[in-house]
Order: C-alpha cells, then sequence, then structure tokens
C-alpha cells in the first residue's frame, strides 16, 4: 500500500516537473527562432525570469523524495547513469547561469553568446530528459545487486547492454524536445502580446503535427522495445483510456490554439504530458526500473522502498509541505499574472 | 587514482564551492530583514534603496548557489550509491524536507521581494524579505542535520538487509549534535554577511561615493560583526569543541595535534605537527589549557592519537590541525577587529579612521577562509568514517563508476567552476562598482 502510494507520490513529482520546469526549457529552445529583436526577447525572457528557479525546485524535491522512499533506486540509477546525470548537472548550470547574467550584463555581442548558450542548454536538457524516461521504459542492465553501469552509447541498439543513446531513447528525447517546444510556445500565447504571440501561435502547428507523429511512432516502438510495458493495460484495461486521453488533449491543444484560447492550450498540453508520463509509469508498475539482464534482476518497489516508519512520518511531513508549496505558488503565479509587456524586462532592478 | 579518492576530491570540492554562496545568502537575509525593518519603521528611502542594493548582491549568490547546490543534491547518488543505499531512509528525510520546506518558499518569495515592490504594499514587500530569511534557515536547517546525522548517528535502527532505518522523526531533527553545529554555522554566516557588507561600506568611504549609504552598511556590519563574532566563540565554538571531544575523540586529539595523552593537556597555538615522530615542530603552547576548555578543569585527562589504532585516525591528520587553527586564529581576529571597530563607532570617529575602515575592507576574504577551514575539520575529523562508527568512507562510494569515469567529471566540475568564479567576479564588481544610488535611476527609467 505505502509502495503505491509513494510509487505515485514521487511521479507527480516528475510530472510537476516536466510540465512546469518544461515550458521554461521549451521558451528557452524557442526564443532563438521565435523573437525578432532585444525588447521581444526581453519579454519572452521576462515571462519565465520570475518562475524558472521555482520550477527546478519540483526536479529537486522530487530527487530528494525518490531518495528516501526509495533508496535504492536513487542509489541505483543515479551511479549507472553517471555520465548523463552530470552532463545534465553542467547543463542546468550553464542555463541557470546565461539566464540570469543576461539581465545584469549590457555586453551587446556576449549577450548573443549566452543566449546561444542558454537556448543551446535547453534544448539539450530536453533530449536528455526525454532520453531518461526512454531508458526507464526500455530497461537497464542492472546486475544482481542491483546496480549497473551504461556508457553513453554502444552499437545504438536496444538489447541486453544498451547505452544511454540507441536508436528507442533518442525517438524519446525527440518527443521530449518536440512537446516542450510546444508547451514553452504555448506558454508565450499566454503570456505575450501583439506580433510576439501571433508568431508563437503559429509556430505550434507544425510542431503539433511532428508531435502526432513521434507520439504514434514513440507508442509503438516503446511497445516493440519492451512488449510487456503492455501487460498492466491488458489486465486493467479500463486504463487504456490513458492513450485516448493522450489522443484527446492533442486534439484539445489543436482546437483550442486555433480558437485563440491560448490558456486552455497550454493547459491541454499539460494534460499531455502529464498523460504521457503517467501512461509510461503505469506501463512499468510495479517496476521501478526493469532489467533487460532478466526480470530478476529488476528494482520493484518492494525491492526499493524504505522502512515503514520513514514512509508514514514522511506522508505526514510531505503533505504539508507540498500543500505549503502549493500555496506559495500560486501565490506567485496569481501575482505575476498578465502578460509581460515587450517593455518588461528579466532583469531584477529593472523588472520592478 | 582510486575511485575512492576522486569520489572524496570532487563532492569535497564542489561542496566547498556551493557554500561559497549560501554562506553569504544566509547571513545578508537576515541583515536585509534588519535593512527593510528600518526602512518601514522610519519610512527612510535611503535603508529601502539599502536594502534593495544587497537584494541584488543576494540575487546573485543565490543563483550561483542554486546552480552549485544542485550537482550536490545529485551527488549523493552518483558518487556514494553505496552509502544511499543503505542510509537513503533516515538522511533521504532531511535532504528531501529541505526541498519541500525551503527550497519552495525561498525562491517563491525572492521572486516577489526582486519583482514585486511595485506589486505589493510596503508591508508584504518586508513580509516577503523575511520569507527570504525563513527558507534559507530553514535550508540551513535541513541540511545540517543531514550532515549531523553522519558525524552524530542518532535514531536508527539496522534493517534485516543492512540498511539503517529512522526509529524516531523527532530524534532525528533534534540531534543534538546538529543542534550545536546549527548553532555555530549560522552564526558563521552572519560573519560573512557583516564582513561583506562592512566591507562594501567601507569601500565607498574610501572612494568617497555613496557616503550615505557606506555609513549605514559599516554601521549595520559592524554591529552584527560584533554580536556575531562573539558569538561564535562563545557559546557557540566553544560547545562545537567540547562535543567533539567527548564524541569524536580521536578527531580532536589530530585537530589539537595531541599525539600522546595527557593530564593537563596544552593547547597549542602555533606548530606544525610532525606524523613521523608524533610531535609538534616548533611548538607554542599554553599549558593546561586544552584540559580546562574540554572539561573546566585544568587538571583533566585528555586522549591523544596513541589512545587510538592506527586506521582510525583521522586520514589527513596535518590538514585537520591546520583546518581548525586556521578557524580557530581568525576568529581571534575577527573578534579584535570587531571591537575595535565598534569602539572607533561609538565614539563617532569610524567614518573618518581610514586605516580601520581598510582593515574592515581588506578582512572580508577571511570569513570564507575560517568558514570553509570550519567545515573542513568537521568533514576530515569525521574520516576514516563516513557515518561515525557505523561506515568507513571506503564503504560508501560508487564502486561501479570507474576512475576514469570520475576524474572526467571532476575535471569538468573544475573547468565549469573556473568558469563561473569569473563570472561571479565581474558581477560582483560590477554591482558593487554601480552602487545602491545608480539604482534609483535605473528603476526610474522602466518605471518611466
Ligand atoms: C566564521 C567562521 C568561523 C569561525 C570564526 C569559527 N568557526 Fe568553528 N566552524 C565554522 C565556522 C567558524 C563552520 C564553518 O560553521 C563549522 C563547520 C561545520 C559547522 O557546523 O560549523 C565549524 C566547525 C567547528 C568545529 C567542528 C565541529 C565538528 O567537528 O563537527 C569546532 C570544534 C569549532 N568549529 C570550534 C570553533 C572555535 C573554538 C572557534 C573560535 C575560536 C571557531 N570554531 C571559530
Ligand atoms: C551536501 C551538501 C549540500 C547539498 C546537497 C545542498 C543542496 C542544495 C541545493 C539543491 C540548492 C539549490 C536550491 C534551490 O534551487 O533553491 C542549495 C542551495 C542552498 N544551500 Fe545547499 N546544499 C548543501 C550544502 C549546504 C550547506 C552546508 C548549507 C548551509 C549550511 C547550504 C545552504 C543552502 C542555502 C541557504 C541555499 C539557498 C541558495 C542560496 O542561498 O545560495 N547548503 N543547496
Ligand atoms: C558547506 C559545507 C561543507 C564542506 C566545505 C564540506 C567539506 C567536505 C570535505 C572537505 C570532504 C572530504 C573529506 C575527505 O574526503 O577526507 C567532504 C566529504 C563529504 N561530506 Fe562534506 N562538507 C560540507 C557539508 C556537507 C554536508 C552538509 C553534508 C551532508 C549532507 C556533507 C556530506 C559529505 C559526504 C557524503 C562526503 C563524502 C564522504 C567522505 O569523504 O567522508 N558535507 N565534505
Amino acid at each position: 500500500m505505502m509502495g503505491f502510494v509513494w510509487f505515485w507520490l514521487v511521479a507527480i513529482m516528475i510530472v510537476g516537473y516536466v510540465v512546469l520546469d518544461g515550458f521554461d526549457l521549451g521558451v528557452g529552445v524557442l526564443h532563438l527562432f521565435l523573437t525578432r529583436n532585444e525588447s521581444e526577447r526581453r519579454a519572452t525572457l521576462g515571462s519565465i525570469g520570475p518562475v524558472w528557479d521555482g520550477n527546478e525546485v519540483w526536479l529537486l524535491a522530487g530527487g530528494g523524495t525518490l531518495y528516501f522512499a526509495f533508496p535504492l533506486l536513487y542509489a541505483s540509477a543515479f551511479s549507472g547513469f553517471y555520465l548523463p546525470l552530470m552532463i545534465v548537472l553542467w547543463l542546468l548550470v550553464l542555463r541557470g547561469v546565461s539566464l540570469e547574467l543576461r539581465s545584469h550584463l549590457d555586453l551587446g555581442v556576449w549577450r548573443a553568446l549566452l543566449d546561444g548558450v542558454f537556448g543551446l542548454a535547453s534544448a539539450l536538457l530536453c533530449i536528455f530528459f526525454g532520453a531518461a524516461f526512454a531508458n526507464v521504459l526500455r530497461g537497464v542492465s542492472l546486475q544482481p545487486d542491483g546496480y549497473f553501469f551504461l556508457p553513453l552509447w554502444t552499437n545504438w541498439l536496444p538489447g541486453t547492454y544498451p547505452g544511454v543513446l540507441d536508436w528507442y531513447t533518442v525517438i524519446g528525447g525527440l518527443v521530449a524536445l518536440v512537446a516542450l517546444m510546444q508547451h514553452g510556445a504555448l506558454w508565450l500565447t499566454v503570456k505575450t502580446s501583439g506580433e510576439l504571440e501571433q508568431r508563437a501561435r503559429r509556430v505550434v502547428t507544425p510542431l503539433w503535427f511532428l508531435l502526432v507523429a513521434l507520439t504514434v511512432i514513440s507508442l509503438f516502438a516503446t511497445i516493440y522495445v519492451r512488449p510487456a510495458n503492455l501487460d498492466n493495460y491488458f489486465n486493467y484495461p479500463a486504463t487504456f483510456i490513458v492513450p485516448v486521453g493522450v489522443a484527446a488533449a492533442l486534439a484539445a491543444i489543436w482546437f483550442w490554439n486555433r480558437r485563440m484560447q491560448p490558456l486552455k492550450a497550454f493547459l491541454a498540453s499539460a494534460s499531455y504530458l502529464f498523460l504521457m508520463l503517467a501512461g509510461g509509469v503505469w506501463g512499468l508498475y510495479p517496476d521501478l526500473l526493469p532489467a533487460t539482464t532478466g526480470a530478476a534482476n529488476s528494482i520493484t518497489i518492494n525491492r526499493a522502498i524504505s522502512g515503514p516508519y520513514t514512509l508514514s512520518v514522511g506522508l505526514i511531513w510531505w503533505s504539508l509541505g507540498m500543500a505549503l508549496a502549493v500555496a506559495y505558488i500560486v501565490f506567485v503565479y496569481t501575482r505575476f499574472r498578465g502578460k509581460t509587456g515587450p517593455g518588461a524586462a528579466n532583469g531584477h532592478g529593472a523588472a520592478s | 587514482m582510486s575511485s575512492e579518492l576522486i569520489d572524496r576530491l570532487q563532492f569535497a570540492f564542489t561542496v566547498t564551492f556551493h557554500y561559497l554562496f549560501p554562506q553569504l545568502t544566509m547571513g545578508l537575509a537576515l541583515l536585509i530583514v534588519v535593512l527593510k525593518t528600518v526602512a518601514l519603521k522610519t519610512h527612510d528611502e535611503t535603508w529601502n534603496r539599502a536594502a534593495k542594493f544587497w537584494g541584488r548582491i543576494f540575487a546573485i549568490n543565490f543563483v550561483f548557489g542554486v546552480v552549485t547546490g544542485i550537482p550536490m543534491e545529485f551527488e549523493f547518488g552518483t558518487n556514494w550509491a553505496q552509502f544511499s543505499r543503505v542510509s537513503g531512509g533516515v538522511i533521504g528525510q532531511p535532504l528531501a524536507m529541505e526541498g519541500v520546506f525551503s527550497f519552495f518558499l525561498e525562491s517563491a518569495f525572492l521572486g516577489l521581494f526582486l519583482y514585486g515592490e511595485n506589486r505589493l504594499s510596503k508591508a508584504l514587500h518586508w513580509f516577503s524579505a523575511v520569507m527570504v530569511f525563513i527558507g534559507s534557515w530553514i535550508s540551513g536547517f535541513f541540511i545540517i542535520m543531514t550532515d549531523a546525522w553522519m558525524q552524530h548517528p542518532v535514531a536508527y535502527t539496522h534493517a534485516p538487509g543492512g540498511q539503517f532505518e529512522l526509529t524516531s522523526f523527532w530524534g532525528l531533527l533534534t540531534n543534538p549534535w546538529g543542534l550545536r553545529q546549527y548553532a555555530h554555522n549560522m552564526t558563521g554566516a552572519v560573519v560573512t554577511g557583516a564582513f561583506v557588507m562592512a566591507a562594501v561600506g567601507a569601500f565607498y568611504l574610501l572612494d568617497g561615493r555613496h557616503r550615505e549609504f557606506g555609513q549605514i552598511f559599516v554601521k549595520v556590519g559592524v554591529i552584527a560583526g560584533l554580536i556575531s563574532t562573539i558569538l561564535i566563540i562563545f557559546p557557540t565554538g566553544d560547545m562545537a569543541g567540547k562535543y567533539v571531544a567527548r564524541n569524536q575523540p580521536a578527531a580532536i586529539a589530530a585537530m589539537e595535534g595531541l599525539f600522546r595523552s595527557q593530564t593537563g593537556a596544552g593547547i597549542v597555538l602555533v606548530g606544525q605537527p610532525n606524523e613521523q615522530t608524533g610531535h609538534i615542530d616548533n611548538p607554542i603552547v599554553v599549558n593546561d589549557m586544552l584540559s580546562f576548555l574540554i572539561y573546566g578543569t585544568t587538571k583533566a585527562e585528555v586522549a591523544g592519537l596513541d589512545q587510538f589504532p592506527r586506521k582510525d585516525w583521522p586520514t589527513a591528520q596535518p590538514l585537520l590541525f591546520y583546518a581548525y587553527h586556521i578557524m580557530a586564529g581568525l576568529g581571534t581576529w575577527f573578534v579584535l577587529l570587531m571591537v575595535v571597530a565598534a569602539f572607533l563607532l561609538w565614539r563617532e570617529r569610524l567614518y573618518n579612521a581610514r586605516w580601520a575602515l581598510w582593515a574592515l575592507l581588506l578582512s572580508f576574504p577571511l570569513p570564507y577562509i575560517a568558514n570553509t577551514a570550519g567545515w573542513l575539520t568537521a568533514e576530515l575529523g569525521r574520516q576514516p568514517w563516513l557515518i561515525y562508527g557505523l561506515m568507513r568512507t571506503s564503504q560508501g562510494y560508487s564502486s561501479m563508476v570507474s576512475a576514469g569515469n570520475g576524474l572526467f567529471t571532476l575535471l569538468g566540475f573544475m573547468g565549469l567552476y573556473a568558469l563561473l568564479s569569473l563570472l561571479f567576479t565581474v558581477l560582483m564588481y560590477r554591482e558593487i562598482n554601480r552602487g545602491p544610488a545608480a539604482m534609483a535611476h535605473a528603476a526610474a527609467e522602466h518605471t518611466a
């Protein structure tokens, strides 16, 4: 029971991270292409300036929650994905610093460099996160002691001893890149106005088609790479509602974007992300990290879970803490409600 | 190089670098509340602008603290997998609480504090500064409690799978080691904040710019500096020392360079520990002092390193000895400096006493050194244990990560952080050079 609860609590934190940091990652990729001048760039980056740090906290809080609820998974996955994780950390460092610096330094050409770093780091992070999720769905070469170590790539085929990158996980990375770019574009339609808003709305169309195609491909690829991901669906056929929901969310994005209802389209995109992740995670349950080396090596909930006392006190403070956190977040988002005008900057002093 | 050594070096390097930022933000958060409170009480716009200036400095440090903190959180898993696996159920708890209770709070209210002045009433803006302060101090609390469990494990049992399991949540959060450590460490953060504030003020006064602000910064910095430098020695430092002596006797012997047990042990002020001969070279000693400091009587017996098998000696004994002496030595200097500065302030002579202002200006790096040396003391003193008395450091690292991969990422961090240091220096220089007065301009332009 506790295992089930914490499995979903961790999943929710990951979804929270993807939905929230997802739009600022997407904006990070897009701002290079969408903006025509400095004031548009400021409006674009100003729309994420006050919130990106809070969004990243979901990653930390999720990581911490994973750590104490499923220590074995935390230990095994983080050391096994050593190199890609370190690269992700470096990208997060570069990304955070480049966004903050641009608001402090008025150094013409350097600004272009910072914007480039910010965009590139954002794009690579989208790809890495998507690939990471695909790695979990595919499984890794776990040894009986519960550990593994993956090189960045081997022969690009998902086999018993795969690398972090193979054709399957690259598809996962692309799905994430396109989905988050679309998510970011929709965020911009909510938060900006004028030409910028229209450009953001237009860019959704090609991204949407790409995303539909990639979603279908990734679905079949997942079933091909690890058929067991379907077991839960056949055992509980009602849960086929999840892929149906994914399709509905995609349709809703299209519809609301056409109807110029940016907030609804954005929320539809959030639902798409939520359902894609939830659908994948449901396919795993009760595994946390499947093994390509035989099911006996898989890390399951029961194998990784902490003691009952830890989990039950955890449930108390976790609920309290997250309720508070959500309250702060709602408070901040309502204070910064509305569009960021073209003059609004992302600089600290400047924004006041 | 073994992977164990590389994991240790990487953790030590990244956490030491990380802590350069939070020590200032935690100290400044308190001082900003002081500035904001005065501004609110007196309706004096100068104090408000002073708070705003430090808000900008805070923000830059905060960002660097965040981006260097994120790797720390993950390095437990990447580099210390075996440790994480057995202890995650215990120390994962305060770590996760730090995220849930403080990082959300801090990031939300910092956004309001920095961007929201025009959208909030004066009182709410003051409140957001207070919340940022609370958030950063809660953050410090949870991370110290995490560390304290490794120094002095409490409230656990052994589970069948070899893991440690928590038995009392309350026991974990009131770990007596941690409470002492927290008091001492947070005082150390205030020392850093106070010295930096005083140094910037002294710089403005010496340079003849922003005199109004320079005086405020020097005044607040010196008063906070006087209080915190006294508190850091007594009672907090004294308590820390006594507790270490009772609970990690090998660590205190190594810190003090006490190779042989003694009754009426003296304290070594200066000297070089010589592990080969088991003596201190070139010692300057105050007789009986160590016995007195630890046990309150000059005749008490203090255990030396000879009481412990060599394999239980802290692994980097000489470095531990120097780190401890640097911390304590600087602590003494801080009190001297602040007492003199506070005296001059009281006699209203400080703002014109150039030599004292120079001393304040030049002393700003020293609290960083003292805080870093303090952490070296704590962490090296814990060796060779990863969890004191329970797990050796050699049992805890990620054995499946090869030394080659570890070295690659260690070098990567060094390169990246070298770049960050450069950027940070440029940013701080710019911000201080621009000064608090210029900001009124910038704000006016944007509202126009
Ligand atoms: C401004 C910084 C500063 C100054 C002047 C001092 N300390 Fe300190 N000290 C720290 C900053 C610090 C620290 C960075 O905050 C540490 C590291 C771990 C901790 O919790 O606090 C620490 C640790 C630390 C420890 C180790 C605790 C352990 O092993 O876990 C002892 C015994 C002392 N201190 C004692 C002193 C004494 C007797 C001082 C006075 C002369 C002193 N410290 C000045
Ligand atoms: C292994 C040790 C550490 C880990 C895992 C760690 C983790 C982190 C993380 C993840 C952040 C970013 C939070 C955000 O996004 O807002 C952060 C920032 C922070 N850390 Fe650490 N940290 C460590 C050591 C310390 C220590 C020793 C202290 C102080 C006692 C400290 C105090 C802070 C504070 C106050 C912040 C807020 C950001 C700032 O003010 O710079 N940390 N830390
Ligand atoms: C900011 C303050 C800190 C500094 C400067 C610091 C410094 C160090 C140093 C120098 C080492 C290497 C010791 C050695 O290898 O001999 C180390 C190791 C370590 N520290 Fe800290 N530390 C800090 C805070 C923390 C905190 C808050 C935690 C726990 C939450 C922590 C956990 C560890 C771990 C897990 C290791 C690796 C294992 C070991 O070498 O014992 N440190 N730290």
